[in-house]
């Protein structure tokens, strides 16, 4: 052989799914902190709404603001992180032929999607650990029953997953952006996330609660600041936009 | 048993057939070049070998199996087509990165190092997918088609866009792939490369093969021959004639000429003395067995 060394012999098998996940894993991760863009929704954007919404008087809110502001802007981190995030993500990536080229390695489709989950929930607990840290630092004093506002979280980041993956799987990468970026807008405004949806007539009102961001961060918002159980509505709604953007995902997605 | 084997091939998209007809054969230690214009189905061929992409008729097997299955994944490497900006890698992932990720997924994988050095992509190991040049990304997708240390390598084109030092980088690696065993496919509009690398050519046209063999077959089937090039547009009826005895003079090209018969030194100096009658200079005269080009031609040439 020409440079010696190298032996291009046949050899091996897959590695095991555990070593295929931790480097899938850690790609997916670097990619996502690596992302300026992704960045700017993911951590900045919650935490100046936090800093700004809990400071100034803006918006007419209950007070102490700061246990009003807190669970929304943890909504919104849910949801940039699994919504808007791996849409746009993914999308390009489908775009670019990764998707398709992970299709030729021993890479398992299960394997890559939880590879995919867990980097979400990774930079999901950074997002939480920060927010909640800038919001204690900020007088927030949260109430209420953790787990249950663990469950929520999970749940939200399950169904916005669902809704982002199957946006990245059925449009065209520029469109994903657009649309991704659109909804992440739109929602932040309409979702009961900084403004309260009670500022909005009752007819509106009744249809912005059956949003998943607005069941997220008023379940959120009822556990954390008052100490109350999740509201069932709001448990059902999660639910229902998680089973049917699931199944429409798994139905839906085309990987190239 | 053939490492690939692909019989009466056939694939449509809506209603432009990209495959029609292609059946291809190919050994381990050998390399098989899927040779052909551009969209003569070369790419829509080693794509559904490579599981990329389904059949609507014929069979394909891959190492006894369908190329779907899960158990082929690590036994076979795909690179597929640069370009359009699709060629399957993360555009903001570093070189060492990929490479790295790739190499995880299998147990037995080439040392990246080596690997990275052998495609001169040592400097360049730090630089994101998206800052490297068009050769250096196809060096990578090379790269990243042989680190598990597959039996099989579908290559799609892999020396497009490279500069000369990086097609021959690749060419010698191909070449290394060939020695250790493994069974390369590759797909080239090249001649050069068909008859530099390929053990075995499969000439296709249209979605059909219209010839496979050694590239020694294919060019002895192109026969005798006398080439040589002069100003475009000379008479050539008069040179028939005065070669005689079943000869004849062509210019399939502008400017380019090739007699066919029976070589003789004779005949030889009856074309250099019409071109001299004519104060022509005959350039490039050679003789002797046809090149893969003169093959190539004469088996796509459009129907005009």
């Amino acid at each position: 052989m020409s440079t010696g060394s190298l032996d291009l012999s046949p050899a091996g098998h897959a590695s095991p799914a555990g070593t295929q996940l931790r480097a899938q894993t850690a790609m997916e991760l670097k990619l996502m902190l690596r992302n300026g863009e992704q960045l700017l929704l993911t951590i900045i954007i919650p935490t100046v709404l936090l800093l700004l919404f809990a400071g100034a008087p803006i918006a007419d809110l209950p007070k102490p603001r700061i246990d009003f502001v807190v669970p929304g802007v943890l909504a919104l981190a849910v949801m940039s992180t699994a919504f808007t995030g791996q849409a746009i993500g993914t999308g390009f990536e489908r775009r670019y032929g990764v998707l398709r080229r992970l299709g030729t390695t021993p890479l398992p489709r299960a394997l890559l999607l939880a590879a995919k989950t867990i980097s979400v929930v990774c930079v999901e607990v950074l997002q939480v650990a920060l927010l909640c840290v800038v919001g204690l630092v900020d007088g927030w004093s949260p109430h209420g029953n953790a787990l249950a506002a663990v469950a929520l979280l999970m749940l939200g980041t399950v169904a916005f997953s669902a809704l982002g993956l199957l946006m990245a799987g059925t449009l065209r990468a520029e469109v994903t952006l657009a649309a991704a970026n659109l909804v992440y807008l739109v929602l932040l405004v309409l979702g009961g996330i900084a403004f309260p949806l009670t500022d909005f007539s009752d007819g509106v009102r009744h249809v912005l609660e059956l949003l998943p961001i607005a069941a997220l961060s008023d379940g959120l918002r009822v556990v954390l600041r008052s100490g109350g159980s999740v509201p069932v509505h709001d448990w059902v709604t999660l639910l229902v936009w998680a089973a049917t953007g699931g199944l429409a995902a798994s139905r839906l997605f085309r990987w190239e | 048993m053939p490492a690939v084997e692909v019989l009466g091939l056939a694939r449509r998209y809506g209603s432009v057939t990209a495959v029609a007809d292609v059946s291809l054969a190919a050994e381990a230690g050998q390399v098989t070049a899927v040779l052909g214009r551009n969209g003569a189905g070369k790419t829509t061929t080693v794509e559904i070998c490579a599981g990329l992409r389904t059949a609507d008729a014929g069979s394909v097997t891959v190492l006894g199996l369908h190329p779907g299955d899960p158990a082929l994944r690590h036994r076979v490497g795909v690179m597929p087509q640069g370009g359009s900006g699709a060629s399957g890698v993360y555009p903001s992932a570093r070189v060492g990165e990929v490479l790295a990720l790739h190499a995880a997924l299998h147990s037995d994988p080439l040392p990246a190092r080596a690997l990275v050095e052998r495609l001169g992509l040592t400097k360049a190991a730090d630089t994101p997918w998206r800052r490297l040049s068009g050769g250096e990304q196809q060096r990578l997708s090379l790269a990243l088609a042989i680190v598990g240390r597959p039996e099989v390598v579908f290559l799609d084109e892999p020396t497009a866009g490279l500069d000369v030092q990086g097609r021959h980088l690749t060419w010698e690696l191909i070449r290394d792939l060939k020695v250790a065993g493994v069974a390369v496919v590759l797909t080239t509009h090249l001649l050069d490369e068909a008859e530099e690398l390929a053990d075995h050519v499969v000439i296709i046209d249209a979605g059909i093969v219209v010839a496979a063999g050694t590239p020694r077959d294919l060019t002895a089937g192109a026969g005798d021959e006398l080439r040589f090039e002069a100003p475009a547009g000379l008479p050539l009826g008069d040179l028939t004639a005065r070669l005689g005895s079943g000869a004849t003079a062509a210019e399939p090209s502008p400017g380019r000429y090739v007699v066919t018969g029976s070589i003789t030194p004779d005949m030889i100096a009856t074309v250099t003395a019409w071109c001299a009658e004519r104060d022509v200079m005959a350039n490039r005269l050679t003789t002797g067995a046809g090149t893969l080009e003169a093959a190539f031609l004469a088996l796509t040439e459009d129907p005009t």
